[in-house]
């Protein structure tokens, strides 16, 4: 029979780190049922039948986020045989709130109380010979960092396994007991023995998910409120709030037992005095600014450019590329073997490896600050400017990552805890232009606008408007409405990180994009070579005579109101979805440009577009959705074929509609086209847009607790 | 009524009681800012919003408009 260990605690407390030494390499990560919150689970180092199950950082059990939802169900009806609770032992107030709903739940439970070497340092001490025997359970002193009694705490709980818990710590007083047993009392024969108590109490709480699991009668629902509500009357407050204030009376009671105070209430901690300094009114500012820049300048201008650079170009373009090629002469294939080969799998999965890189280095510096506890400071110091359009105050990161590469800049909001905020930011981040797109703007403004210097910074200005703008829109449809979320957010401790932690989370992230998006890449490369290579009599021609041309012929006309009617823009905007790169390096292609030189490029697309069509083309690009790697990024992370959706096709609507503002009105306004229809549209999608930027919000608050609870 | 959102940097207060209701009250209450507990406001967000507080021996930051169903003395 296996053991099945959960390992519990708030977030910051050390969990990972201890569930990290416990499992070593043995984890497997997933997604909690139906939804995005990560499952991790491992076998316990050198025994096969011993199961840690991570559950999510969580502060309480209440019914209100999915992260304690997902944790209580688990625990109620899986049932695992022993509970590990980590406590920060320099946290001990807060972190005893959960150890007191755990306790409640009819499972055994070893508390293993970590960073005991940080509060010794303080001064403190702390009698855990006296809080195991208030609590009647197993405590442990532990450091998760340094690896000390890890595996102590595992076999403690691993004896504890299965064992019926009979005593219950007296946690709540006079009426409220009273209540309580009497709840007990009447539902007695309902539930489960061992869940009793947990039952009674949420009972008490009016927490309807877990009362509706005991099938009450009417009646005695009924009679039961009538306790509740003789004792709320009693007591002069609700019952949710009685709970929860006797629980923390009950820690208070016992932390006056078990903790001798070095330091005085309120006093400054080593964190403080750092907080002093980095989250100043006059200095967080600027040094938030130098944090992000040597981030940026880092993993996506130097050395991550370098390595994305050098992948593609050298190690894909010329050692795997040649190497293909003289094997596929060798053995002498075929020659749309070896087209499928060279140009349609190591050409398009190339480039997706290519970005790998830049995601590691990425999720090198994030798993840094997230864990050093910078994170939680970024969104403290940002959350006032990004909240007024939806978006968390984590949300920079992303749109500063976005302008390197729209991929690592998606998968960055992982960092952002609330749903909403989080698809939000996934659906807007990859309108900063990304140096792909950079690309497009250098080569269009300096061939058709060369005497314009503003043009090409105003693409980025332009960017973040349609990012902002945006935001205010969509906060005020129904997908987005309701009050922002709660800002309730813990400020830990500043940590060194663990540097076996954040290369652990690195990969864990950097493994997941090149397993996912590898697959549909590969695939998607597959099918444009496929439809770019061939005619339709399956014979091998230039893309100008390929299935491909037939296609941008036959869809040319959704692209004629934007001034890009000929079959050529069609096919190259299509490929320019591949990689954005392609926007440009197509169009000289489909010219019949053999040389690679900038001037020769440019001299072919400037006889192929009028400088109008070309700035409509380059907004068209930067707007409409990113490259196919992006979009199987955003559609991984959204968790949600719906969402993906919608973001992507939001996303086609801007894209559009702005390349046909720009194209009718600039036309009509500078080029002396007449006024017609397409002007008309023109001016209908402005007024639509400021209309959905202006108009008030909708409050309706009912419509978002129903959509939440949907959601759940 | 003295809330929360109005207690100036460096001052210790006194929670008297929570208003509002629902998930937000909750979150508030789970954090531990319950009935008595002592709470110092530490600072402000260098752009005027949110705060943040130590209470039981941790730092907390909350925006000026869950501050403000907090009923402090």
């Amino acid at each position: 029979m296996s053991i099945k260990i959960a390992l519990a605690g708030n977030p910051n407390c050390g969990k990972t780190t201890l569930f990290n030494e416990l499992t070593g390499s043995s984890q497997y990560v997933g997604n909690w049922p139906g939804v995005t919150v990560e499952k991790k689970d491992g076998l316990l180092k050198g025994h096969k039948d011993v199961i840690i199950q991570d559950l999510p950082g969580i502060y309480s059990l209440s019914p209100y986020t999915l992260e304690e939802k997902v944790a209580r169900n688990y625990l109620v009806n899986d049932r695992p045989d022993v509970i590990l609770n980590i406590i920060d032992g320099t946290n001990l107030e807060r972190n005893l709130y959960l150890t007191t709903q755990l306790a409640e739940l009819g499972i055994p439970m070893v508390l293993a109380v970590n960073m005991m070497d940080l509060v010794k340092k303080s001064g403190d001490h702390i009698n855990l010979q006296k809080l195991s025997e208030l609590l009647h359970c197993e405590v442990v002193e532990i450091s998760a960092l340094h690896g000390t009694n890890c595996r102590k705490a595992a076999e403690l709980a691993i004896a504890q396994a299965g064992r019926t818990v009979d005593e219950h710590a007296h946690v709540f007083t006079g009426s409220v007991e009273h209540a309580l047993a009497h709840i007990e009392e009447s539902v007695y024969n309902m539930v489960k023995p061992e869940l009793l108590r947990w039952y009674a109490i949420k009972i008490f709480e009016r927490d309807e998910e877990m009362a509706s699991q005991v099938h009450l009668s009417q009646q005695l629902h009924d009679h039961l409120e009538a306790h509740i509500k003789d004792c709320e009357k009693e007591m002069d407050d609700d019952a949710e709030s009685i709970i929860i204030n006797q629980r923390y009376e009950y820690i208070t009671r016992i932390i006056d037992q078990i903790l001798t105070r070095g330091k005085q209430l309120h006093s400054m901690t080593l964190s403080d005095k750092i907080d002093s300094v980095v989250t100043n009114r006059v200095l967080a500012l600027p040094i938030f600014f130098i944090i992000m820049t040597l981030v940026y300048y880092i993993s996506v201008t130097t050395i991550g450019g370098w390595a994305t650079d050098w992948t593609n170009d050298v190690f894909f373009g010329e050692i795997v590329n040649d190497a293909a090629t003289s094997f596929l002469a060798s053995i002498q294939a075929p020659d749309w073997l070896s087209g499928l080969i060279v140009d349609g799998i190591i050409g398009g999965v190339g480039t997706v490896l290519g970005f790998v890189p830049q995601i590691l280095l990425i999720f090198f510096f994030m798993s840094l600050l997230e864990d050093s506890g910078y994170m939680a400071r970024v969104a403290f110091i940002m959350d006032r400017i990004f909240r007024r359009f939806g978006l968390s105050g984590k949300s920079f990161i992303p749109i500063l990552v976005g302008m390197g590469c729209g991929v690592p800049a998606v998968m960055a909001t992982r960092t952002i805890e609330n749903e909403r905020d989080r698809r939000m930011t996934i659906m807007l981040c990859t309108f900063i232009p990304c140096s792909a797109k950079a690309v497009i703007i250098s080569m269009i403004t300096s061939t058709f606008f060369p005497d314009s210097i503003f043009l090409a910074p105003a693409m980025y200005f332009l960017g973040i408007a349609v990012i902002v703008l945006s935001g205010i829109a969509l906060k005020k449809t129904h997908l987005f409405s309701g009050d922002p979320a709660p800002f309730v957010m813990e400020l830990p401790a500043y940590h060194i990180p663990s540097m076996k932690g954040v290369l652990i989370h690195m990969w864990e992230r950097a493994r997941g994009f090149i397993i996912k998006a590898g697959t549909i890449i590969f695939t998607a490369c597959v099918i444009i070579w496929f439809f770019s290579t061939f005619n339709a009599h399956l014979e091998m021609v230039d893309i100008e005579n390929s299935m491909m041309a037939f296609f941008g012929n036959a869809i040319s006309w959704v692209f004629a109101p934007l001034g890009l009617g000929s079959w050529k823009g069609a096919v190259a905007v299509i490929s320019a979805e591949m990689a954005k790169e392609n926007a440009i390096g197509t169009l000289a292609v489909l010219n019949g440009i053999t040389s690679d030189a900038d001037e020769a490029v440019m001299a072919g697309i400037a006889g192929m577009f009028t400088p109008l069509a070309a700035m409509s083309y380059m907004i068209l690009n930067l707007f409409d959705p990113p490259c196919v790697v992006a979009m199987a990024t955003i559609a991984r992370e959204m968790g949600d074929r719906k969402w993906a959706a919608v973001a992507i096709l939001f996303q086609v609507a801007i894209g559009y509609s702005m390349a046909l503002v720009t194209y009718q009105l600039g036309g009509w306004l500078f080029y002396g086209m007449p006024f017609g229809l397409g002007q008309g549209v023109a001016i209908v999608l402005c007024l639509a847009a400021l209309y959905f930027i202006l108009r008030p919000a909708p409050h309706d608050k009912a419509s978002n607790e129903t959509r939440e609870g949907a959601a759940a | 009524m003295y809330t929360l959102d109005q207690v100036p940097v460096g001052d210790t207060v006194v929670v008297k009681k929570i208003h509002g209701e629902g998930r937000t009250r909750r979150r508030i209450m789970d954090m531990g800012i319950t009935k008595g507990v002592s709470i110092l406001v530490r600072k402000v967000a260098p752009l005027g919003d949110p705060i943040e507080l130590n209470v039981r021996g941790y730092e907390l930051s909350i925006r000026k408009d869950e501050a403000v169903s907090i009923e402090v003395e």
